[in-house]
């Protein structure tokens, strides 16, 4: 299955990368060198065999209804690159 | 029908579950705190940390997902939503996508007044996921900075959504309305829409029958409806909109990507907010860090076993049972469960459901209103109020002195005995009201001819001054006797 140029396009920008053209036709060539290697599965019979929704076979970890202490405010906003004295600060979002 | 198309409504609901912490960490998901002191690595989407499904956020959503008759999986899993937005921290929301713990239920709504007939609205299904954070903006200028709370971030949803089977505003709003106190009387959610804990979108389009055929219009999502009366209104407003839209432009379902529209209450408008992503953009894949969640049919039948009555049920026993009417019944039950365990205390002592009923629609709810305080907090208890039913339907308290004997239970919080003996109420017997009565006529002649005459109503100050020499007389029955002894020439 090969990998266009649009469709890099679109990836990019659902990931919010911003490519440069170089970048972009590198991309596609990676890309579709490794879908088309993905694709080698489709060989295999898979024909009767259940999906796999989880890679472990793990089921019911639960938690207890429990609270646990927060991290103080302080700390939570520590590594912020926007902050005031309450909360994270970002750019403007109204009407995003 | 009035209008020349059908509306079309689906509703999405997303509600606060009733859980101590939040869905994947130990914060506590109160509401109400300062901002970000409810965070942690977790809930935060700090590299390194790992979530772990709350048990009971787990156990909430599959008892409202039997209560609301949902086919439940034996496999369910979550999966990452990706989408971009301050407030998202992970960059993507654990919620589910394929495989949801819930599908193919129903709730039945119906309207007292009959403007629209009971009907059956589906659920397509029910899923638990984790809400986002809050994002303050700048409303003035849209210039500043938006500020980010995460408190909220990570605290468990469940999203009911209903099956586009709603056909007018009234419907939605009924919809809601018995969602919410199903959702209270299982107890899995407090359901305040101030506070957020219940959320709704709407989508609307319309159907029409044209001269080229059978007819719809884009849907559209509102959202941001802050009250009931507010999605209906949103509604009503969003369906002359559209038909009007579509006479101008003629556009078609499909023509245009689906558009999500913001509710102003202030001047009662829909707004165009953006244009929604494609589905398949939000590139759902199963969150490797969380492992799927199995349960098996008895475990259902356990929970389903447990629910206890539920709203519909109880309306049912009331009419059915108990002989209340269909609208007493409805009144009474969406109260909420606190009224009804009073009711039914009241009722279940003193065997009469009609009696318990009247008393707490009309006296009781005005008292508990007037005085704004919580029905276990209320002057007069259930028992009490049991008592006093039991002490008329006995013949111990005249039925029009009840009210006095009420009003010293209410004020004075006295028990039933005290309130009758303080009154002095007893009961008078016939022979002695007969007696009142002949003594009465014997002193208003003016009167008896009166009513020889034909004016009955003449009899009204013989009773009222028959309650002045013994408070205890019955003024119904005084009527009674004055008339028989007029009629008879005594």
């Amino acid at each position: 299955m090969a990998i266009t140029r649009a469709d890099v396009e679109k990836v990019a920008l659902l990931a919010r990368l911003q490519l440069t053209d170089g970048e972009l036709k590198m991309m596609t060539t990676d890309l579709s060198q490794i879908v088309t290697y993905v694709d080698l599965l489709a060989e295999v019979d898979t024909e009767g065999v259940e999906p796999m929704a989880h890679a472990v076979e793990v089921s019911n970890v639960f938690a207890e209804d429990e609270v646990r202490p927060s991290l103080p405010r302080e700390q939570a906003l520590a590594n912020a690159p926007g902050r005031n004295e309450r909360g994270y600060l970002v750019p403007p979002v109204l009407g995003g | 029908m009035s209008t020349p198309y059908t509306t079309i409504i689906g509703l999405e609901v997303h509600v606060q579950l009733a859980t101590q912490s939040k869905l994947f960490c130990g914060c506590p998901a109160q509401f109400g705190a300062e901002p970000n002191t409810q965070t942690c690595p977790v809930c935060m989407g700090l590299p390194g940390s790992l979530p772990v499904m709350n048990r009971a956020a787990y156990e909430l959503s599959l008892k409202t997902a039997v209560a609301l008759h949902c086919e439940i999986p034996t496999f369910t899993k979550w999966d990452r939503k990706q989408y971009f937005y301050p407030d998202l921290p992970k960059g993507y929301q654990i919620s589910q996508f394929d495989l949801p713990m819930s599908a193919n239920g129903y709730m039945k709504i119906s309207d007292d007044k009959g403007r629209f007939e009971p009907k059956k609205v589906g659920i397509t299904r029910a899923h638990l996921e984790e809400d986002a954070g809050k994002s303050i903006h700048d409303e003035v200028t849209g210039k500043a900075d938006s500020e980010i709370d995460l408190n909220r971030t990570g605290t468990p949803l469940l999203e009911i959504v209903s099956e586009p089977d709603m056909r007018s505003s009234a419907e939605a709003r009924a919809y809601l309305q018995e969602l919410k106190l199903l959702l209270t009387y299982i107890g899995v959610s407090d359901c305040n829409m101030q506070e957020g804990s219940l959320r709704v979108d709407a989508n609307v389009n319309l159907h029409l029958e044209t001269p080229v055929g059978h007819v719809a219009t884009p849907i559209v999502e509102i959202k941001n409806m802050n009250s009931f009366r507010a999605v209906q209104q949103a509604l009503d407003y969003e369906a002359k909109r559209q038909y009007r839209v579509w006479q101008e432009t003629g556009q078609k379902l499909g023509d245009s990507p689906k558009q999500t529209r913001g509710w102003d209450d202030a001047t009662g408008k829909t707004m165009a907010q953006r244009s929604k992503e494609e589905s398949s953009d939000y590139r759902y894949f199963p969150d490797p860090d969380l492992v799927p969640v199995r349960t098996t049919a008895e475990r259902v039948e356990e929970v389903r076993a447990a629910l206890g009555e539920l709203p519909a049920d109880l309306r049912t026993r009331l009419t059915a049972t108990h002989g209340l009417s269909a609208y007493d019944a409805d009144v009474l039950v969406n109260q909420g469960p606190d009224i009804v365990k009073y009711f039914l205390l009241a009722a279940e002592t003193s065997g009469d459901y009609k009696g318990a009923c009247n008393w707490v629609t009309q006296d009781i709810l005005r008292s508990v209103k007037e005085q704004d305080v919580a029905i276990d907090q209320f002057a007069v208890s259930a028992l009490q109020l049991a008592a006093l039913i039991t002490a008329i339907n006995d013949g111990q308290l005249p039925k029009p002195r009840a009210k006095e004997v009420f009003e010293l239970m209410l004020v004075d919080r006295m028990d039933v005995a005290a309130a009758i003996n303080t009154l002095g109420i007893e009961q008078v017997d016939e022979s002695a009201l007969v007696t009142l009565c002949q003594d009465l006529l014997r002193a208003n002649p003016k009167i008896v001819a009166d009513v020889q005459n034909g004016k009955h109503q003449a009899i009204g100050p013989l009773v009222g001054q028959a309650k002045k020499k013994n408070p205890n007389a019955d003024p119904g029955r005084v009527r009674e006797i004055c008339l028989e002894l007029v009629a008879r020439g005594e």
